[in-house]
């Protein structure tokens, strides 16, 4: 019976018992130089890296666990920071209303994106949700409250529950941080919940999930919305970090960098993707000094990516042998 | 003054006719699209970048060897197209083991590269190609002025389009190509050389872009950006139509192509987007698209 019972939790978890603990040593060393990171770093740039990572994080719940490429994500980024942005600048609220707002406006977006994309699979699927989100692209560039071109400029960070400074950059930085762990959470359980198993069947087996009688389509627009909330948790702090919010966020380019980062980490594993955002947003921080264009380095990668390196960095850690040692297994 | 539907006679016919002309690009870029994915089962997203270097070779062809439109509009296809094939051949063709969207995310990666190569070449401004002194000036229609150029394009893309169809419909290479979409592994047993047959299509389907990127040099100006900023909407033409068919693929282009033009007589705002909501209403009713035959 126990025995039984041990399988299902590796089933479940994908790992053994020694990988759990390597796991939870490597997140608690994780944890701690998370924390102490900004005596070393620029904590601005270690803010857009968490805040990038948790969108890759977010968009891999639906490509890594549902089997769903979107190709219309930057809309819930994008669209969350102007949301964001525009409550705490002319509403006068404070950022954690503001976020929420912003999160909110991400998961309506996500809905109905989500409802008509959901009507096709695979390829289809990509280019609706591409379509929909160059829709979205170019009502940002006529609506009045996101004044097109120049986007909403000098957003105030204002005080978190009326209290703390968030213009101070080390408590700003918990609080990105703070943003980041919950919203990590959030993904981690949702994926460990019978909700996420029936994601995974899905991503498994389609026709097999619906001949168990599971309503695959209300399944696959929840896993949507709940993407679409967490990313916009992203770009909301995004706003708040860099105090504005523009077309950048919203255009295409965003979403097939999110892509990348995704696949560069490793599709399907829980913190893959954090690794890929790592490693873009430093590319680009560093190719930002120079006139060498980012777009050529980030098709190329693209391009290696999908020719050899298809697990990704954290995917073909688990592959190797040490993660097997470590007792890592990679499905994929 | 005519008017029709209270909008003066002139600035009818001449969206309509700007619509007609961007459903001349629409329907041949959305023909390559569903070729190549009828016989690939990839979406190409390097579409738009290989109409935007048909354009860039055109007019470095003029400017470095002094090749002139007409010769230009039959080389640049041949030159995309032998760039695709190799391509193809090199690395496409590693992917189509694995699931389809790897050729997307591999295709968009080609893009970013071409297109960021071009920026970092060219910059970001158009630069303009001059209509051939054949096709300059307009003729007078009566109720509007035609630019004779603008009138080509629709002419040549009908031709080019129908030229297409005709070959994939009627002639034994087309057979063997529709053969090869239905069951590729008899039609190799029967001696058909299929990678061959692959690397062809995707050569036809690149050299299709260029083409449509020289009839596109005069009417836009030649730019690194042309190419990104249509093939979103060419996706959206390809949701519609369903890619099960050819001549679907053509017919829609041209109507949304219209579409778009006419919206920009009566609600000039939404023009840029109706195509989408075009998408979605369609997408709606008729999930396979109005010529789909896969669910």
């Amino acid at each position: 019976m126990s025995d039984v019972m041990h399988t299902t939790s590796t089933a479940r978890t994908g790992r053994s018992a020694t990988a759990s603990r390597t796991y939870a040593a490597f997140l608690g060393i994780g944890l701690v130089l998370l924390i102490v990171a900004p005596l070393f770093f620029y904590p601005i740039f270690l803010m857009k890296l968490l805040c990038f990572a948790l969108f890759a994080c977010a968009f891999n719940l639906l490509l890594g666990y549902t089997g769903l490429l979107s190709f219309g994500h930057a809309t819930f980024f994008g669209g969350a920071a102007y949301f964001t942005a525009h409550a705490v600048k002319e509403w006068a609220v404070t950022p954690e209303i503001g976020i929420l707002v912003g999160v909110l406006g991400a998961a309506a977006l996500g809905l109905i994106m989500g409802f008509f994309a959901i009507r096709r699979q695979g390829i289809y699927f990509a280019m609706i949700t591409l379509a929909l989100a160059q829709m979205f692209f170019f009502f940002c560039l006529q609506a009045e409250f996101t004044h097109g071109e120049d986007g909403i400029q000098s957003v105030p960070r204002g005080h978190l529950f009326g209290l703390v400074d968030l213009n101070d950059t080390t408590s700003m930085y918990y609080f990105v941080l703070g943003v980041f762990l919950i919203g990590m959470i959030v993904i981690w359980r949702f994926i460990n919940s019978p909700f996420g198993m029936i994601l995974k069947s899905i991503r498994e087996n389609e026709q097999r999930a619906i001949s168990l009688g599971y309503s695959v389509a209300r399944y696959k627009l929840g896993a949507f919305v709940m993407s679409a909330a967490l990313a916009g948790l992203a770009g909301g702090t995004k706003a708040l970090v860099f105090q504005f919010a523009t077309l950048t966020d919203v255009g295409w380019q965003m979403s097939g960098e999110v892509i990348l980062m995704t696949l560069l980490g490793g599709i399907g594993t829980l913190i893959g993707p954090i690794f890929g955002a790592g490693l873009v947003v430093t590319l680009q921080n560093y190719l930002a000094t120079s006139q060498f264009p980012v777009t050529i380095i980030t098709g190329v990668v693209f391009m290696v990516c999908v020719l050899v390196f298809r697990r990704g960095i954290i995917g073909e850690f688990y592959a190797s042998r040490l993660g097997r040692r470590l007792g890592f297994e990679h499905r994929r | 003054m005519t008017m029709i539907f209270g909008i003066p006679l002139q600035a009818f016919m001449g969206q309509l006719l700007i619509g007609l002309i961007n459903g001349s690009f629409y329907a041949l870029l959305s023909l390559g699209l569903a070729v190549i994915f009828g016989l690939l089962r990839v979406i190409n997203f390097a579409h738009g970048a290989q109409y935007m270097l048909g354009a860039f070779v055109a007019m470095l062809m003029l400017q470095y060897f002094g090749i002139n439109y007409w010769f230009a509009l039959l080389l640049a296809p041949i030159v995309v197209g032998l760039f695709g094939a190799v391509i193809e051949r090199l690395l496409l063709s590693r992917l189509y083991k694995l699931d389809h969207l790897y050729g997307l995310l591999f295709t968009f990666g080609l893009a970013l590269t071409i297109e960021g190569t071009f920026r970092y070449l060219y910059g970001s401004s158009g630069q303009p190609y001059a209509p051939p002194p054949q096709l300059t000036g307009a003729t007078n229609l009566g109720f509007m002025f035609l630019p004779n150029y603008r009138g080509w394009v629709v002419v040549a893309s009908l031709f080019v389009c129908i030229g297409t169809w005709l070959l994939i419909e009627k002639t034994k290479l087309g057979a063997y190509l529709r053969a090869a979409t239905e069951n590729p592994t008899l039609v190799q047993a029967f001696g058909v050389n299929v990678p061959m047959l692959l690397t062809l299509t995707y050569a036809l389907g690149a050299g299709l872009a260029a083409f449509a990127g020289v009839l596109a040099a005069p009417v836009y100006q030649v730019s690194p950006l042309m190419g990104s900023n249509i093939i979103i909407v060419v996706f959206a033409v390809v949701v519609v139509g369903g890619m099960g068919s050819i001549m679907g693929a053509i017919i829609t282009g041209y109507i949304l192509g219209i579409a778009e033009g006419l919206t920009k007589v009566f609600y000039p705002e939404a023009s840029s987007i109706v195509i989408f909501v075009i998408m979605a209403i369609v997408l709606l009713i008729r999930p396979a698209g109005l010529f789909g035959r896969d669910a």
